[in-house]
């Protein structure tokens, strides 16, 4: 059995498939105590919390403090919008700002890839990465992998698709890199220039034909066209998107009778799934939402524990 | 070379399980209002084999619940986050009598988290506790109900309990260290 060392949670990448198992586990009893009539655990009483959010995140930002808050963590929130950051201080000296009131934890959302890391170079306190540009999403990749462990039993063997706009997404790499490490295969697809085949080096396939890529799979994991991060159209509208790439009634049909849906959110009803699909049965979507909290209750939890040498970037 | 001793085999600890069983029903009339708890991991193993003999005696065995108590411990930085057993309490404990069950008691301190953890989901009536083995060095006003073995121990010491459960036998050892 793996020990949970780590004082950080950066990344997925320099994960051992037992960390994230152990993570998975932990979080499944973090999962019981939300089912219970009291869903507090004392288990960070007394600890300070700091959610720094460089970049604007809703539903990442929530789940991470009613984590923090069913943990019974000091919760302080902290937004670009509303900040210092706004009047020129470095990222640097607002990290070390806030240590000064004796953070235990930073938990950080930036547009730049390998922020987090470079918070944990030398900040005492744990750094949590809660997306880092293009770059990973850990927590959401354990989530994931979390719902398909729940809703299959097993993540080894399975074939998931991860299918949209991977080019840009921290989620597409933090699953791939969880994913293959747990055994499954994972086909990437989508247009061509959202999905390069440089991707194929992180152990994946790699298709543009989505028929085949919807046929195989046993879990679909689709991606938010990220309009904003698009300076350039990489593909010419979002309605020829939808006709070449969307999740439709017609193409699930070709799917396996028990493949299931997921979807990170914000969905774009209309646009990567049509409104009846995201809605049905087969839509792990909620449940990733409810998993989420649990995950990052566990991962916080684990840092908190973590004793042995310090995990600085991978 | 750590020395070790044994303090119990599968026979003496069976026969400590059967005293614990019976001090358990003579100390609780009404049986009815009994369940067990048994604190992961050892704890939840001997409070099955406890609520088998309490089944014999009473003619219907107890409810078994199990908890594990590491979310609500005070000292989770001082030895890195401990693997987190399943918690299951399929029963209300509220009014009830619940015996916690615990292999090793030693400074009061997983007690303490337990009936922490048990607050959490309910007002049980009252809360006794038995131990396999009571080493001693409490550091909380904290003292068993039913004991199987009392064993000195120096704090260095470390007491190594197995069960039959866990894919061998049943043991008990008391492990010494050479002074460094």
């Amino acid at each position: 059995m793996t020990p949970w060392s780590r004082k950080h949670l950066l990344d997925i990448e320099s994960l051992s498939a037992g960390e994230i198992l152990l993570a998975l586990d932990t979080a499944r009893a973090f999962k019981a105590v939300g089912e219970r009539a009291i869903k507090k655990v004392p288990a960070l009483r007394g600890k300070t919390v700091v959610n720094l959010f460089v970049e604007p995140s809703t539903r990442t930002r929530i789940s991470f403090e009613l984590a923090e808050q069913r943990l019974s963590a000091d919760v302080i929130n902290f937004t670009a919008e509303a900040s210092s950051l706004k009047k020129g201080e470095t990222l640097k000296d607002t990290a070390r700002n806030l240590e000064a009131l004796n953070a235990d934890i930073i938990v950080i959302r930036h547009s730049a890839s390998g922020a987090p890391h470079f918070l944990a170079r030398f900040l005492r306190a744990s750094v949590v990465n809660a997306g880092d540009g293009a770059h990973e999403h850990p927590t959401q990749a354990l989530l994931d992998a979390f719902t398909i462990r729940e809703a299959k039993g097993r993540i080894e063997g399975l074939n998931v698709t991860i299918l949209g706009d991977i080019l840009y997404s921290r989620v597409a790499r933090s699953n791939i890199w969880a994913l293959t490490k747990l055994g499954a295969r994972v086909t990437l697809c989508g247009p061509p220039t959202l999905v390069p085949r440089v991707f194929e080096q992180m152990g994946c396939a790699v298709t543009y034909d989505v028929e085949e890529a919807i046929a195989s799979a046993d879990i679909i994991n689709l991606l938010r066209i990220q309009h904003e991060r698009q300076r350039k159209s990489m593909f010419p509208s979002l309605s020829e998107y939808t006709s070449l790439f969307g999740l439709t009634r017609e193409r699930l049909r070709i799917a396996k009778p028990d493949a299931l849906i997921m979807h990170p959110g914000p969905i774009n009803r209309g646009v990567e799934i049509d409104s009846e699909i995201a809605d049905s049965d087969r839509s792990m979507i909620l449940h990733q939402v409810t998993n989420g909290l649990a995950v990052r209750m566990a991962v916080l939890f684990l840092i908190s524990g973590g004793q042995g040498p310090q995990n600085i970037a991978a | 070379m750590p020395e070790h001793n044994l303090i119990l085999n599968a026979q003496t600890m069976q026969r400590a399980l059967t005293r614990i069983a019976h001090e358990i029903a003579e100390r609780n009339e009404n049986h009815a209002e009994v369940v067990l708890v048994g604190i992961q991991r050892g704890g939840v193993f001997l409070a099955k084999r406890l609520a088998n003999i309490l089944g014999g005696i009473w003619g219907q065995s107890p409810p078994l619940g199990e908890l594990d108590v590491a979310m609500h411990r005070d000292d989770l930085n001082q030895h890195g986050a401990p693997r987190i057993h399943p918690t299951v309490i399929p029963f209300d404990i509220t009014g009830r009598t619940v015996i916690l069950v615990d292999d090793v008691l030693f400074t009061g301190r997983t007690t303490r988290a337990a009936l922490d953890a048990l607050n959490d989901f309910g007002r049980p009536q009252r809360i006794q506790l038995a131990a396999l083995i009571d080493r001693g060095h409490r550091e909380l006003p904290i003292k068993a109900d039913f004991v199987g073995k009392n064993v000195p121990t120096a704090p260095n010491e470390r007491i190594d309990v197995r069960f039959a459960e866990d894919g061998g036998i049943d043991e008990a050892r008391k492990v010494t260290h050479d002074p460094v």
